[in-house]
């Protein structure tokens, strides 16, 4: 690891301000990508931001079907929420599934999101809820927030507040790890809201990362079975092709993960 | 068998300091005025050094010196040697290229060592090394272990043309030329045995301190034999005379094989220590281990089969290109010929075989021993060969294996081996009734009704360990004996250290060794300690790998006890006023048998060292040593049955059943056998479902150079092992024990693959059965 310079950031505004203080300055919240990344010599910010103490990015709050996660829940706080499983167990299965118990100790939806790891797992249950990202300067729909490899529509001192989402009447969240890595190799996120809006997002798969598979909504929008979701042919054009598997093996993963996760919800 | 003795499941005396971090590791070591260090290394397959710069890196804070290959090479530095001698069919020996610790001129794999940097500092070690200058010039490079022959490719050696180190053969071509052509049915197939990483959870590590006021070097390193490492520094690297030398390898995190070998690291580190005048430590990350610990296994082969009409083997041909890296690492000769070639015969009456082997280098880190070293390799080949042949002439796979059974000992084989003892159909007839094979038929159905595909498979292999009979490694190539030394040493008061040229990095040697003691003299194992891994303690000693530390290494420690037990009788015999022959050994008392008269051990081992009343003549004190050269290898061999379930729309496999019947001879430890049992089948089960090194072929980048991408077996991709021990006393060593270290990680990839093919009835599979792979296979047999 190079030299860095930590600070704790106290408030959302002093965060800005810490970050603003240098040019390399990155804000780090559970750290599970970032410091594994600085370790390697791969990123050497100059500076980190410590958001792990900011009070705004705290909390868990649900009101009837209304849910709202503060950025810094770690993945812990999410798998093991009463409320949200109450509304959402989907998410709350998804959470619980992410690395190892020291990961979801650590690191935070926030962090999750805001980092975009085309095999994480977060960015497929936001998109596939048709979650709303909140930051400190604007709110931005998850189908604008995703939009490539480790990209996001954040500016470069933005910061993810909370995100919010209706539970929709159904979900559910399959994956299928890497052996290696066990991140997602394709993981497939389905939701169906009670006005029957399907959303299919998927990860690990995608060339560009989190997607929405259009074959897969319209299906299941016309009948919420695993039959449904298995008479979808993906077409692996635009997955990710690798040591782990190809593209080919890929899009059967998805249609393979979509099947399950409606088993599931 | 007393509650401490040989047989006894004593729990490991080294485990309590393990599990609390109390163990004292290479790189816990610190010394006054320690420095850390950091290499240079390529980041090229393949490329020319046309200059280096250290000017900016020795300007950086904290560093203390920046030091190149040729200043190592002005300073006499010897060339990295490879151990064992192999001559090619036509009578030429092997050609070995130069494999300098530090290269100057050519760097041949991604990782190969260009400059060493010492630092205040880890951190400004690597800092530095970044500000190296090297001007490459990049040259293409081959990876691919088929390609490096083909006519056009990328040379590495000018010694080596085509890239061929030798071109090797054992036994009958012609018998098996003759034996294919009578034969009633040949089975053919194209075997490859993937590259492995060893991953031992310490790392590699060295600590170099040069003491200036005595020109003596001190070498702490992650190593499984000191002493090899401190004869090869001496005598070929000309680091320093043996005299002036110290190597001690303290607690080792593990080695399956990679931690026999001299590096360059612990080279540079003592040689920067004197150059610096800092003691230089060095301590290897993840990454560097990927890219530079010798990696194992790298086979591709075709096998030929002959058969009569009665399903008996009449024949074996062999054809192997082994992949040995861009330099020939210590024992990398050895690995594909001796340790390979020779078991080609397996667990079966062959008459006639044939194998051929050539060596090619590449543009990849060099490849050597790992766990089982050869014979995984033999049996993989063999293995899947023997359920392919069953399956091509529709026997049950153990029907075929018991025609061919070897069933009287000793027994000759065609290449080599004279096998001294074993009882293969023991060995199956456990394990399939452990297994319940009869049984399988039914739950295959049921797997079937819940979507699963359900597949048996089974392994019966041997191996050779307790390497081995120095005179006959010696006839063979080796460059070493392979004997073990032992030294006894009873204290004034009775307690007893025993010193052994083995190296323990995980095996229970504090336990084991001194379960014999006990065993022998009644006394408590923690009146015993082991000391190993330190060329000041111990005179000499050949270390720890080939599952040779019981056979080999308990040995010696028996007849230095023996010589321990005649004196110490003569010295009880004197005190009591009695014959010796009369005298046993009792619960930690000398007694006249047959009588109440006994002197307690400890009053016998005093009056060894006060001497006030010993039989005339005798010198005063109780020490004795012994070396022990075998006579045979040992011929550890069992049957593995692995029992599956894959999901053909993932491809994913599920081991449901793991069964494994071994015999390995008389055992000291239970526990500690069965707890090598399931290290070394999590191992060959790692190599069999997920485990594989991969080289882009056109840059010779590794793209499996971390565990994201490197995959490891994991506590939920094993089953709970059902292990079970045959035994069939070794004949040649006076324990009558054979070795169990490997045979895990012998014999059970075959038995996973046969397993997996049996379940999606494709036998076109390949190591390691990923999900991938098995999708498609599975894909490809549907269709």
């Amino acid at each position: 690891m190079y030299a860095t310079t930590y600070h704790r950031a106290s408030s959302l505004a002093d965060a800005v301000r810490l970050r603003g203080s240098s040019e390399e300055a990155k804000y780090v919240s559970g750290g599970m990508t970032l410091i594994p990344t600085m370790k390697q010599r791969l990123a050497a910010p100059s500076d980190l931001v410590d958001l792990r103490h900011v009070a705004e990015l705290k909390g868990i709050s649900v009101n009837g079907r209304h849910v709202r996660i503060g950025a810094g829940t770690t993945h812990y706080e999410v798998a093991t929420s009463a409320e949200i499983k109450a509304v959402c167990p989907a998410l709350c299965h998804l959470a619980a599934h992410i690395g190892d118990p020291h990961v979801r100790h650590m690191g935070t939806l926030g962090g999750s999101i805001a980092n975009n790891d085309p095999a994480a797992d977060y960015p497929a249950a936001m998109l596939g809820l048709g979650a709303v990202i909140v930051t400190n300067a604007r709110e931005i729909p998850a189908d604008a927030f995703f939009t490539g490899l480790f990209e996001t529509a954040l500016e470069e001192d933005e910061i993810v507040v909370a995100v919010t989402f209706d539970a929709p009447e159904r979900a559910g969240y399959s994956k299928f790890a890497n052996p290696a890595s066990r991140y997602a190799m394709t993981g497939v996120f389905v939701a169906r809201r009670a006005d029957g809006g399907v959303r299919v997002a998927v990860t690990g798969a995608g060339a560009d990362g989190v997607f929405r598979h259009e074959g897969l909504e319209a299906a299941l929008a016309g009948s919420w079975t695993p039959e449904a979701a298995a008479g979808v042919a993906v077409d692996p054009s635009g997955l990710l092709s690798d040591l782990h598997g190809s593209a080919e093996y890929r899009a059967n993963l998805v249609t393979v993960m979509a099947k399950r996760a409606v088993a599931a919800s | 068998m007393g509650v401490e003795g040989i047989g006894a499941r004593v729990a490991r005396k080294e485990d309590k300091r393990f599990l609390t971090g109390k163990g004292h590791y290479t790189d816990d070591m610190a010394v006054p005025g320690m420095r850390y260090a950091a290499f240079v290394r390529s980041p090229h397959a393949h490329a020319r050094i046309r200059s280096i710069d250290v000017s900016q890196a020795e300007d950086m804070p904290g560093v203390v010196g920046v030091l190149t290959g040729r200043e190592m090479l002005d300073d006499g530095i010897g060339n990295l040697i490879c151990g064992w001698m192999i001559h090619s069919k036509d009578g030429s020996p092997m050609k070995m290229g130069a494999w300098r610790p530090i290269a100057h001129e050519t760097v041949r794999y991604v990782g190969d060592a260009v400059a060493i940097v010492v630092a205040d500092s880890v951190g400004e070690a690597r800092d530095a090394a970044e500000a190296v200058a090297v001007d490459y010039e990049v040259l293409p490079a081959v990876t691919d272990t088929v390609a490096a022959l083909e006519d056009g490719q990328p040379q590495l050696h000018p010694e080596a043309p085509n890239n061929l180190i030798y071109d090797w053969q054992i036994g009958d071509g012609a018998a098996v030329d003759a034996a294919l052509a009578a034969a009633a049915h040949v089975t053919e197939m194209r075997i490859v045995n993937n590259r492995l990483a060893p991953n031992p959870m310490e790392p590699r590590a060295a600590l170099g301190i040069y003491d200036a006021g005595e020109d003596h070097y001190t070498c702490y390193t992650t190593s499984q034999n000191p002493h090899v490492a401190r004869l090869v520094m001496s005598a070929f690297y000309n680091v320093a005379p043996e005299n002036k030398l110290r190597v001690i390898a303290p607690d080792v995190g593990g080695g399956f094989g990679s931690k026999i070998y001299i590096y360059p690291e612990e080279i540079s580190c003592l040689w920067a220590s004197k150059r610096t005048g800092v003691p230089v430590k060095w301590t290897c990350d993840r990454t560097e281990a990927f890219l530079t610990d010798a990696h194992g296994r790298d086979h591709v082969s075709t096998v030929k089969m002959a058969f009569d009409a009665d399903h008996r083997i009449i024949g074996l041909k062999v054809d192997t290109i082994a992949n040995f890296g861009a330099y020939m690492s210590l024992f990398s000769a050895a690995v594909p010929t001796y340790l390979y070639a020779t078991l080609l015969s397996g667990q079966y009456d062959i008459p006639a075989i044939h194998a051929n082997v050539r060596a090619v280098y590449t543009n990849t880190v060099a490849v050597d021993a790992y766990r089982g070293a050869g014979r995984p390799e033999a049996t993989y080949l063999l293995e899947r060969t023997m359920e392919t042949a069953a399956r091509e002439l529709g026997l049950s796979p153990a029907e075929l294996r018991r025609i061919n059974f070897i069933r009287t000992f000793p027994h000759q084989t065609p290449v080599i081996m004279n096998y001294d003892a074993g009882d293969y159909e023991a060995s199956l007839k456990a394990a399939m009734a452990e297994a319940d094979w009869d049984g399988f038929p039914a739950r295959k159905a049921e797997a079937a009704s819940r979507g699963k595909k359900r597949g048996i498979g089974m392994s019966c292999y041997i191996e050779a360990c307790g390497i081995a009979p120095s005179a006959a490694v010696g006839s063979l190539g080796a460059g070493v004996g392979l004997w073990e030394s032992a030294e006894v040493r009873v204290n004034a008061v009775g307690t007893i250290e025993v010193l052994t040229g083995s190296h323990s990095h995980g095996q229970g040697h504090e336990t084991t060794f001194a379960q014999l003691v006990a065993d022998r003299f009644g006394v408590p194992i923690d009146s015993v300690s082991i000391v190993h891994g330190d060329t000041d303690k111990v005179q000499m000693g050949m270390g720890t790998y080939g599952s040779r530390s019981g056979a080999v290494g308990m040995s010696a420690v028996v007849k230095a006890l023996d010589k321990v037990e005649a004196k110490a009788k003569k010295i009880a015999a004197h005190l009591m006023e009695a014959d010796e022959s009369d005298i046993v050994i009792e619960n930690g008392a000398l007694k006249v048998a047959g009588t109440d008269k006994s002197v307690p051990w400890f009053q016998m081992a005093l009056a060894a060292y006060t001497a006030h009343n010993l039989p005339a003549g005798m010198e005063p004190g109780l020490k004795e040593g012994a070396f022990y050269d075998p006579s045979n290898f040992t011929f550890p061999a069992g049957c593995y049955i692995c029992e599956v379930e894959v999901d053909p729309e993932t491809g994913k496999t599920e081991i449901v059943q793991f069964v494994a019947a071994d015999d390995f001879g008389n055992i000291i430890n239970p526990m500690i056998v069965e707890g090598q049992v399931h290290g070394g089948l999590a191992q060959g089960i790692g190599q069999a479902l997920l485990e594989g090194v991969h080289y882009d072929r056109e840059t010779g980048q590794l793209l499996t150079a971390s565990y994201m991408d490197y995959a490891m077996p994991r506590a939920d991709d094993l089953p709970s092992f059902k292990v079970s021990h045959q035994v069939t006393p070794c004949p040649n060593n006076p324990l009558g024990i054979k070795g169990c270290g490997e045979a895990g990680a012998i014999g059970s990839p075959p038995a996973l693959i046969n397993a997996i093919t049996d379940a999606i009835g494709n036998n076109d599979l390949d190591m390691p059965a990923t999900p991938q792979k098995v999708w498609a296979a599975a894909r490809a047999a549907a269709n």
